[in-house]
């Protein structure tokens, strides 16, 4: 059964749309935003476009003409955004956003439908400002079915005060960037604003309790979980079980519309309608399979009844990491991984997934506004698996603080170098034909793709 | 060795934000490059502190997973004072160094009563301090380390500072101290991991702990290149 094909997705879509239940103060949302302004919005479009050809002239970033359209008109975003006959969907959490994104997106063109997303990066509005220039008509009207959005936690309650999500995905609160947030709880509040403001269905991660609790707040909006079996608890802990194992045997289990059953190397099952599924997964990672587990249910409620079983597990199975995010980059015939590690959950998840075997261990770690200025986190790792493999270098900023860290679990890195072009070159020099797995803070990540991108032809990075 | 150095670590479910995991750690891994046994002991809500406890750590928490042990920590306070008064050598990180003392005043004006081991007062304060920490004293030198609160703390007259502030805001931002010494209590706001990066005060509670259970202790001289490297670049780090 095919609800929604390919050809058909916008006329589909408008039915759908018109079966979602509006609370009144959405109605009155929706007024507002809808009340055109064509000229307004056609000038922003002319004058973005202009500004984004003359910095493409200058070898300028993105950020430019999204700031440009932000200062010139501010409600463009949310009145280009308002007339998507699926609306709009957003994405968030500590870990995973940017893999699950992108899962969400391949699962809805999968099922047919015409995706608006946006691109990862530092910026959130305008990066969406800038993204809709692309896909607009000459009046600032969006062509698409339906925008998914990567919603960073901070950001993301500013944008959904201006734009209402149809549909929210929650995935996971995890201690990270805690000079930034200051405590999970803070983070887990902001992720309870984003779920507050959404008008369809709330899908949220039942096996972490800080995102499980949302549930309550969120009432008479509809909630629909994904999880994990209880078998797998030990291999997905929360952010309360990192310290001791003993999670908490009254935790109440809901039902998860989608669960991961097993995972293996590559292959996971995943269960719902009663069924189970095992699939060959070409995203990289434990967490990505419980990503995939999170993706499936987020699309089961947009689509509801019409969605392709077949096409959903059809597409799971070819989608790939995001950049930076189990990426693989040759050069010269070696092989490069960049395996994104950001705070303890992500880091120790990574090391569980990957096996150091036959492979240059490396860990670059940066401290700067977009990692973490702060480097206890490096404490709440256990490095012990890399013992018998070793460590070939530590790079980064904090190159020092990380080899003192892998000493205290009785590892000593062959080689301290901080600065990283110099020690991605005599990474590439010394293991010819092997594979260099590098585990990076974000900043290292994009800096490191950078200087590899200068070696080999990247996607994502202009010459 | 047969007979382990005890360290116990004070709630490490709840309060363990601020990797002070690696506090535990580098005590029970410098123990064993000195020459001594470690065996750490995780002591939860509910949980009783082992007879023979040598070490004390404590960390830092979220304000709920303050709320959360407070109560628990008041059952614990008279043995927790009676040691510290027979000088056991503890460190307590920011929750649980604020939770040490008289009392903390939160943001809503609610009173979390602490076991006022420490002479020392916290009330909360809207904005946070966070950032980079460099202090000196004269016991250890200079000390690194990294601030995260939201709480300033005021010395009572049986209190001594750990240091003073040159980098940082420390305890409350006017006086210049930061943490704060009773006995052998160090109480601090600093993680990073404090000890990791600050050997001399790992070393410190290591001689007293094992000095008190052998009546005598001869420390190894260790190899500290790697931790005087991380120094130098955190000093060079913007706050």
């Amino acid at each position: 059964m095919s609800g929604v094909s390919a050809t058909g997705g916008v006329t589909m879509s408008r039915t759908w749309a018109a079966r979602e239940p509006l609370a009144v103060r959405d109605v009155d949302d929706r007024r507002a935003v809808q009340r055109r302004r064509p000229l307004l919005d056609g000038a922003t479009v002319a004058i973005g476009r202009t500004t984004r050809f003359v910095t493409r002239l200058w070898g300028g970033g993105t950020a430019m003409p999204g700031l440009v359209v932000e200062r010139l008109n501010p409600g463009f975003v949310a009145r280009a955004l308002a007339p998507l006959p699926f609306g709009v969907v957003v994405v968030s959490g500590t870990n995973g956003k940017t893999t699950t994104t992108r899962l969400v997106v391949e699962l809805l063109r999968g099922q047919g439908l015409d995706v608006f997303t946006n691109p990862s990066g530092s910026n959130f509005s305008r990066g969406v400002a800038s993204a809709l220039l692309g896909r607009v008509d000459s009046f600032g009207r969006i062509r698409a079915d339906i925008a998914v959005l990567e919603l960073d936690e901070a950001h993301g309650v500013h944008f959904v005060a201006d734009v209402q999500p149809r549909h929210s995905l929650l995935l996971n609160v995890f201690r990270d960037q805690l000079d930034r947030f200051g405590e999970i709880d803070t983070t887990a509040r902001l992720l309870g604003e984003i779920a507050k403001r959404t008008s369809g269905t709330v899908v949220l991660n039942r096996d972490d309790p800080r995102v499980a609790a949302i549930a309550d707040t969120v009432w008479p909006t509809p909630v629909s979980f994904f999880g994990i079996d209880p078998t797998l608890r030990d291999r997905f802990p929360n952010d309360d079980e990192l310290h001791s194992r003993d999670s908490d045997p009254e935790r109440p289990e809901q039902l998860a519309d989608v669960l991961l059953t097993a995972v293996e190397t590559n292959r996971a099952t995943f269960e719902f309608d009663g069924a189970r599924h095992t699939v060959d997964l070409r995203v990289r990672g434990s967490y990505n399979q419980l990503n995939a587990a999170a993706a499936m249910a987020l699309v089961r409620a947009i689509l509801g009844d019409a969605v392709d079983e077949r096409a959903l597990l059809d597409t799971v199975s070819l989608v790939t990491s995001a950049f930076g995010r189990g990426e693989i980059i040759e050069v010269r015939g070696t092989s490069v991984e960049l395996i994104l590690v950001k705070n303890p959950a992500s880091f120790r998840l990574a090391l569980e997934s990957f096996d150091p075997v036959d492979c240059a261990t490396v860990v670059a770690v940066n401290d700067h506004d977009s990692d973490s200025r702060d480097v206890s986190w490096l404490w709440d790792v256990d490095f012990s698996t890399l013992q018998h493999s070793g460590v070939a270098m530590v790079t980064g900023t904090r190159a020092a603080d990380m080899a003192l860290r892998l000493r205290y679990d009785g590892i000593h890195p062959s080689a301290v170098e901080t600065n990283l072009r110099r020690a991605l070159e005599r990474l590439l020099a010394s293991n010819s034909g092997r594979t260099i797995r590098i585990y990076c803070t974000y900043t290292a990540m994009l800096q490191l793709r950078r200087h590899l991108a200068a070696l080999t032809p990247l996607a994502g990075i202009d010459g | 060795m047969t007979n382990p150095i005890r360290i116990v670590h004070l709630y490490p479910r709840e309060m363990n934000i601020y990797g002070d995991r690696g506090n535990v750690l580098t005590l029970a891994r410098r123990l064993e490059w000195h020459g001594y046994a470690a065996q750490v002991i995780p002591v939860n809500r509910g949980d009783r502190l082992p007879t023979g406890t040598d070490l004390i750590v404590g960390g830092g928490g979220q304000d709920s997973g303050q709320g959360l042990v407070v109560c628990d920590l008041a059952r614990l306070g008279p043995d927790l004072a009676a040691m510290a008064d027979d000088a056991v050598p503890m460190l307590m990180v920011c929750g649980l160094y604020q939770l040490f003392g008289h009392a903390f005043r939160t943001g809503s004006g609610t009173i979390l009563h602490g076991i006022g081991v420490l002479d020392i007062e916290t009330m909360s304060s809207p904005r946070r301090m966070i950032g980079n920490v460099v202090a000196r004293s004269d016991d250890f030198g200079q000390i690194i380390g990294y601030e995260n609160h939201s709480g300033r703390t005021t010395l009572g007259p049986r209190v001594r500072p750990l240091g003073r502030v040159d980098v940082g805001v420390g305890n409350n931002g006017t006086d210049g101290t930061e943490g704060a010494r009773f006995n052998n209590l160090i109480g601090t706001y600093l993680h990073g991991s404090l000890l990791p990066k600050n050997p001399a005060i790992a070393d410190h509670l290591i001689q007293i702990a094992v000095r008190r259970r052998f009546d005598s202790a001869q420390l190894r001289t260790l190899d500290e290149s790697l931790s005087d490297e991380a120094r130098r670049v955190a000093l060079t780090r913007p706050r």
